[in-house]
């Protein structure tokens, strides 16, 4: 447990590797660092500490802002999860920093007594409770830790102690958003096109992609106030040319029932992939979530069955000669 | 009239200040990630409680015990699976998009 383990800031091939399988969804729980004390250059006892995550991306976005810099890491055991969700969780929390100071024996590493965190860790560590426990005093440094090397020599400005959720960032959660729904579109797809041919199947496929990659991209732009309704807004305008194509091509009340039926259900769907966006977001609190989970959920139930009851009967109904 | 043990509540979430017990020590200010405090002459000021996500980490780090706030996670997706599968609490998995 004593061991000093040796790092650097230089990330190579086997990283880029390593996190992109983590963007795409790979063995999610799988991308791990040995939690301890790590080496950075070449640090003495007056060398700043800094604490990290044990998830590759965390860790390997600490080092390698730190290019150049002496420095000490030490590394808590979140279980493979990043700084924010893991002190959420309180797995990045102040019993496994304590503990994990004493069993890395850093007080005998270091003259000075202070470490510097992740401003998102706070959540999961009361700074004042470190202190009484270990003599170390806890200083928040920045959201981001590219932003580590202007802290460390002007101090916080206020943009770095914001977090934002830039294209890049919403961009990047798209492969894990389309891996979580795969299962379902692809049965649905395969179902839709043995029972109804390619249009029922694309609609199907256009209102998964539209909840879980273009709301990702189009979020601050869709004008309306929560996920929900800005979800809904992008299902109703990605049916439109499926509900045109059902008015143009099928004569009389039937081309009516079915655009009906594909915007109910093209907007319950995307909808309800919005709504579970939340979580992914940056801002979103408890009790906005809560509320829109009453507001919204009733109505997408009912826009699908309605949807779905529509086009089911009209369907049948033709086939077996009701109408 | 502001008595001492007065509150600052806000209509939007679980957020609430007691400014009679902050002793100024800017933790709250330092820690949040969306700006809801920010120094005033002799307290923290609650400038833009409708930004905060309830993270809990401004309660968490005030040493004075001014700030309560109900800190969970603004999760829909988290949250229905604890609803659907009778579970109490809502927490993340393998599945999360973090």
């Amino acid at each position: 447990m004593n061991d000093l383990m040796t790092t650097t800031s230089v990330l190579g091939s086997r990283e880029r590797r390593d996190h992109l399988l983590a963007r795409l969804g790979h063995r999610r729980m799988e991308h791990r660092v040995a939690p301890g004390l790590y080496r950075l250059g070449g640090p003495d006892r007056s060398s700043p500490v800094f604490v990290s995550a044990n998830y590759t991306l965390s860790f390997d976005a600490l080092r390698s802002a730190l290019h150049g810099i002496d420095a000490y890491i030490l590394v808590l055991d979140t279980k493979g999860v990043n700084v924010w969700c893991a002190a959420g969780k309180g797995t990045f929390g102040t019993d496994e920093l304590v503990e994990r100071i004493e069993a890395t024996a850093l007080a005998e590493r270091v003259d000075h007594r202070r470490l510097i965190l992740p401003q998102l860790s706070a959540p999961g560590v009361a700074a004042h409770e470190v202190k009484a426990r270990t003599g170390f005093s806890v200083e928040y440094g920045p959201v981001r830790a590219a932003d580590l090397p202007e802290y460390l020599s002007t101090g916080a400005t206020e943009e770095m102690r914001r977090v934002t959720f830039p294209l890049r960032d919403r961009a990047a959660l798209i492969p894990v958003e389309l891996r979580n729904v795969a299962y379902e579109v692809i049965l649905a797809f395969v179902a839709l096109f043995i029972l109804g041919g390619i249009v029922p199947a694309s609609i199907a496929l256009t209102a998964v992609l539209a909840g879980a990659a273009l709301f990702p991209i189009l979020l601050p732009v869709l004008p309306t106030d929560d996920f929900t309704s800005k979800g809904m807004l992008l299902g109703a305008l990605a049916s439109m040319p499926f509900a045109l194509y059902y008015l143009m091509t099928e004569p009389g009340w039937h081309g009516v029932v079915y655009a009906a039926g594909t915007v109910l259900l093209m907007v319950a769907v995307t909808g309800y992939l919005a709504l579970n966006f939340t979580g992914c977001s940056t801002y979103a609190s408890r009790t906005g979530v809560k509320g829109e989970i009453f507001r919204y959920i009733p109505s997408l139930v009912a826009m699908a069955v309605v949807g779905l009851v529509m086009i089911a009967v009209t369907v049948a109904g033709t086939m077996l000669g009701w109408f | 009239m502001m008595t001492t043990e007065q509150e600052s509540v806000n209509g939007l979430n679980t957020l609430r200040f007691l400014p009679g017990r902050c002793v100024r020590c800017g933790r709250c200010w330092e820690v949040c990630p969306h700006g809801v405090f920010a120094p005033s002459e002799r307290k923290a000021r609650m400038v833009a409680p409708q930004r905060c996500m309830e993270c809990g980490a401004c309660q968490r780090n005030c040493p004075a015990g001014a700030i309560s706030v109900d800190a969970g996670v603004g999760c829909a997706s988290a949250m229905i699976k604890a609803a659907l599968t009778g579970s109490k609490e809502t927490s993340c998995g393998p599945e999360c998009c973090r």
